[in-house]
């Protein structure tokens, strides 16, 4: 019975082991682009601490992209856009770019409404991020997926 | 300098009305990763930020960044609340600017 036990703790530390070896593999690469631990602190500067919420957002997109080097978009956020309550911001982000950011746009109550367009650069196939601030201090975001035939961004 | 920007404005506009402004400059956004012919990294040159004023008050603004395209259409929104002219300025990386003034028609 104990050689059993010990077969088991064997195995355990041979799974665990593989897990580690797994989880560092997707680690690396991601780390060495500068991809998600830098979309990570983009937020941070973005929103701080806040979660943003789903909604609010529309997000007009192509859905396939031909060519990433140019890919327009339109952002419309919901907002009564009064003194009292406005949109401050809208962020455009596209997580899997070398380089995230994309656009940040800001608005005032003589916006009228919350709305934008403009081009940006897509490297490759990704869900793109949109966050909106509000003037009350909260944050809405919305994401949307979208498929670049030929990449942006110089690469 | 780059080419004159263009800008749409509607041809009239009444007090109340929200209107979209829509501007396009000439620029190559060089984002600082690509390379020449001479095989050396071509140093990056954004407009990186852009701002509209009506009437000497700031009505939008925007941060270009990277994934910004080249030559940069915007076009935003403002509710009209009295004659003005509009002032438009994008300023490059090193601090050029490139302004553009455009009276609207309030009827």
């Amino acid at each position: 019975m104990a050689r059993d036990a010990e077969m088991t703790d064997r195995r355990a530390v041979i799974v665990g082991l593989s897990a580690m070896a797994t989880s560092a593999g997707w680690a690396n690469p991601a780390a060495a682009q500068t991809g998600p631990s830098d979309i990570g602190a983009v937020l941070k500067t973005l929103v701080g601490d806040a979660v943003p919420v789903e909604g609010r957002i529309a997000l007009d997109l192509p859905e396939i992209a031909e060519n990433g080097n140019t890919v327009p978009y339109a952002i419309r956020v919901d907002s009564p856009m009064t003194d009292a309550q406005y949109v401050k911001a809208v962020h455009l982000l596209a997580p899997a770019n070398p380089l995230p950011r994309v656009a940040s746009f800001f608005f005032t109550p003589q916006s009228g409404k919350a709305s934008v367009a403009s081009r940006m650069r897509l490297a490759q196939t990704q869900e793109v991020l949109a966050i909106a601030a509000m003037s009350d201090g909260t944050f809405y975001m919305h994401k949307r997926p979208i498929k670049v035939t030929v990449g942006g961004c110089g690469g | 300098m780059p080419a004159k920007p263009r800008i749409r404005l509607p041809q009239t506009a009444r007090i109340g009305e929200v209107i979209e402004v829509k501007t396009l400059v000439a620029h190559a956004m060089e984002i600082g990763n690509r390379r020449g012919s001479d095989g050396n990294t071509i140093q990056r040159l954004l407009l990186h930020t852009f701002e509209a004023t009506f009437a000497g008050k700031e009505v939008f603004r925007a941060n270009l960044h990277t994934g910004t395209a080249a030559n940069p259409f915007i076009s935003f929104f403002m509710k009209v609340l009295g004659p003005g002219e509009f002032e438009f300025t994008w300023t490059e990386d090193g601090g050029a600017k490139i302004t553009e003034r455009q009276p609207l028609n309030v009827t």
